[in-house]
């Protein structure tokens, strides 16, 4: 059992390392492409398998109730985004934005990407896990400046100049959580594994402990894409791939707010530490009702979609800055209704850019009528994303305000004033791009609708009805989430 | 820890704050990168003191790292870049000296005050190497926002990162781990930038990182 577990662990991250390898030789497109779409289905079909065989804690790995939500959603995604790339680069090689040694290098870099990221969340051990966000951040940069124009460079180092910073100001929080924890844990490898630190926190140093997060939470803070911190957020979803937005918005955000909660939980468990609730409660309002404002002049379609990334971001934090059983559930939920509706827009957003061959909103209309599919697609996700019911995040967003509603009233006055200017100016912009006069090439559309409908049929199902084992499975990880 | 040891290694963190501060006001791109050397080599010195004192075989690797790829190969390696872009004019710099030096002097007092009060039971050489530590990290920052020039961010990164080497090294007994995860990451970062550099290069013939302000997102 135990040995089958291990393997599971070790499978979700050997699968991506050794499809890289073999990426990177390999000079032919078509059978990248299958490989890369190959190697993430087995690496979901591993990191399914968890569910029934978890393996033991180790000092470096660590697999548990909390972390294995962010491994299925990491890896699922992950899939259905290797399926959206096959035909999105198929059309980016005609039109000759990408040559085949880019291509190699691309599906090369996004098994490096899938490997950081898992490596990342299953780590026990801060100091790996700071090293996997690193590797992750270093591979994005490639992957966003791969066009090579002048403003997928300009992005490309924006956000590397950004991340490193933030990725420095984490290392020297994760240094002093390590201070904190050697005068009670001992020197050496056990003061940094995980679970040894959240055993014996309560005997940390608080105000080390509390210096510690709010570099964390600067540095990470950062990775998640947080106002004031987020400038290289839209800058880099706009410029690369449509397929690194889609797991961009949808994974390495996720990965960066799992390193801060697994610190928020260090904290916690420290009583005379500073609670890191209202920190978290501010950023995440800030960015929510910044984002929300700034989703108004947006001219470019995933620009605009990045800002509404940063705005839900900011309602995720601001959830789990809350806490509590129900704040927790909330946050847990909207991040996994957010990772699927964002995905699916940005696959949708893809074919639509490479349709009209701008990512222009002014240039983009009447899309139902020329696209039906592609178009209804589009509407389907930004009405999800808005947050109308009966989709997931109407739920999910539900239940963010009224657990607010019920603890700090006042908390929740610029909460719903935030959601509501996002859902004003999406559905303002959905209206031009979806309805009316078509405008734009009206090219044949060569795309894979699969991932985009999967994931909009998944959101759909979990507002209608979230089935039992799962409210469960989120209940339990709430409760661990304190 | 005797008396003595305990002064070396707090003046050595020092000289280190006092090489950032010289980093500040180079107006030309050598003496930015011969002042890096310096950084790296001071940084160098006091990781190998640290592991003198601190009986730590493992820190010497980290301060050969330091010295023989910080001091040496790396400004070596950007002499010839920016020989060969022929940028060896005058840094720009976005504010002046003056009030440069000066937000410099607030930073190194915020980290004292930050770090001193925050850590008053660890002891005394872990505490004040942090603060020095963090003194490093902001104003290799400083460095970074001052700058136009793409090296010469570069060079405010690296040295940034020689403050976190700093912290890293005072934290006794830090596993090994991250010091060579932190030179790998420099490492990476290294040919990360060159790539970049190169591209830069190719596409627009400056390394001024002005010259990419043309696209500001969305003003077409």
């Amino acid at each position: 059992m135990s040995v089958a577990g291990i393997d599971a662990v070790s499978a979700i991250l050997l699968i991506p390392a050794a499809a890289a390898a073999v990426l990177a030789l390999l000079p032919d497109y078509r059978t990248g492409s299958r490989i890369n779409v190959g190697a993430a289905l087995l690496t979901l079909a591993a990191a399914l398998s968890l569910f029934w065989n978890r393996p033991p804690v180790g000092r470096y790995l660590l697999v548990d109730d909390l972390n294995i939500v962010f491994i299925v959603l990491t890896t699922f995604v992950g899939f259905t985004t290797s399926v959206f790339s096959a035909s999105y680069i198929a059309h980016e090689l005609k039109t000759g934005r990408l040559t085949p040694t880019y291509l190699r290098f691309y599906h090369a870099m996004y098994q490096v990407l899938m490997f950081a990221m898992n490596l990342a969340l299953v780590a026990n051990n801060i100091g790996l896990m700071w090293v996997a966000i690193e590797l992750a951040t270093l591979t994005t940069v490639l992957m966003v400046g791969i066009y090579r124009t002048h403003e997928a460079l300009e992005a490309a180092w924006k956000y590397f100049i950004l991340g490193s910073v933030g990725i420095a100001l984490a290392l020297f929080g994760t240094i002093l959580v390590y201070m904190a924890a050697r005068p009670t844990v001992g020197e050496g490898l056990d003061a940094m594994v995980w679970t040894h630190l959240v055993a014996r926190a309560a005997g940390f140093d608080p105000a080390l402990l509390n210096l510690a997060f709010v570099f964390l939470l600067l540095g990470y803070g950062t990775k998640v894409g947080l106002a004031p911190l987020h400038a290289w957020l839209p800058d880099a979803h706009a410029e690369g791939p449509t397929p690194i937005s889609a797991v961009l918005s949808g994974l390495l955000l996720n990965v960066a707010l799992y390193a801060l909660l697994r610190f928020k939980m260090l904290l916690a468990a420290n009583p005379a530490a500073l609670s890191p609730g209202p920190l978290m409660v501010i950023l995440g309002l800030v960015s929510l009702v910044f984002a929300s404002f700034m989703l108004y002049r947006r001219r470019d379609i995933k620009r605009m979609f990045a800002y509404s990334s940063i705005e839900h971001m900011g309602v995720i934090t601001f959830a789990f800055g809350m806490g509590g059983p129900l704040a927790n559930f909330a946050g847990l939920l909207h991040m996994t209704m957010h990772s699927l509706t964002k995905s699916a827009i940005f696959f949708a957003v893809g074919h639509i850019a490479q349709i009209k061959g701008t990512q222009k909103i002014a240039d983009i209309g009447g899309l139902t009528e020329t696209h039906p599919v592609l178009g209804w697609g589009l509407v389907l996700g930004v009405i999800a994303i808005a947050g109308l019911p009966p989709l997931g995040i109407f739920m999910s967003e539900f239940l963010v305000v009224s657990s607010t509603f019920a603890r700090e009233p006042l908390l929740a006055i610029p909460l719903v004033f935030g959601l509501l200017v996002g859902f004003g100016a999406l559905l303002l912009r959905l209206g031009g791009l979806a309805f009316g006069e078509p405008r734009g090439a009206t090219g044949v559309a060569e795309a894979s609708y699969g991932p985009m409908f999967a994931h909009l049929a998944l959101v759909l199902c979990a507002g209608v009805y979230l089935p039992g084992p799962v409210v469960a499975w989120f209940q339990n990880v709430a409760r661990l989430l304190g | 820890m005797d008396k003595f040891s305990f002064d070396v290694a707090h003046m050595l963190a020092g000289s280190l704050v006092l090489v950032s501060f010289v980093q500040l006001y180079q107006d030309r791109i050598y003496a930015l990168l011969n002042v890096f050397a310096l950084h790296a080599f001071v940084l160098a010195l006091s990781v190998a003191w640290q592991a003198y004192v601190h009986d730590a075989p493992h820190l010497y690797v980290t301060a050969l790292i330091a010295l023989g790829f910080k001091a040496v190969v790396i400004p070596v390696v950007l002499h010839r870049i920016v020989q060969r872009l022929g940028i060896h004019r005058e840094i720009e710099t976005v504010v002046g000296i003056g009030p440069t030096m000066l937000a410099g002097m607030g930073l190194v007092a915020l980290s004292m005050v930050v770090m001193l009060r925050a850590t008053p039971e660890a002891d005394p050489l872990a505490r004040e190497d942090l603060a020095f530590a963090l003194s490093v990290v902001l104003l290799g920052l400083l460095l970074m926002v001052t700058r136009r020039n793409a090296v010469s961010q570069v060079v405010g990164f690296m040295s940034l990162e020689n403050g976190l080497m700093l912290a890293a090294a005072g934290a006794k007994g830090m596993p090994l781990v991250v010091e060579i995860s932190v030179a790998f990451s420099i490492l990476i970062a290294f040919i990360v930038i060159g790539i970049f550099l190169f591209r830069i290069r190719e596409r627009f013939d400056t390394v001024d990182v002005r010259a990419l302000d043309r696209f500001r997102g969305e003003r077409g």
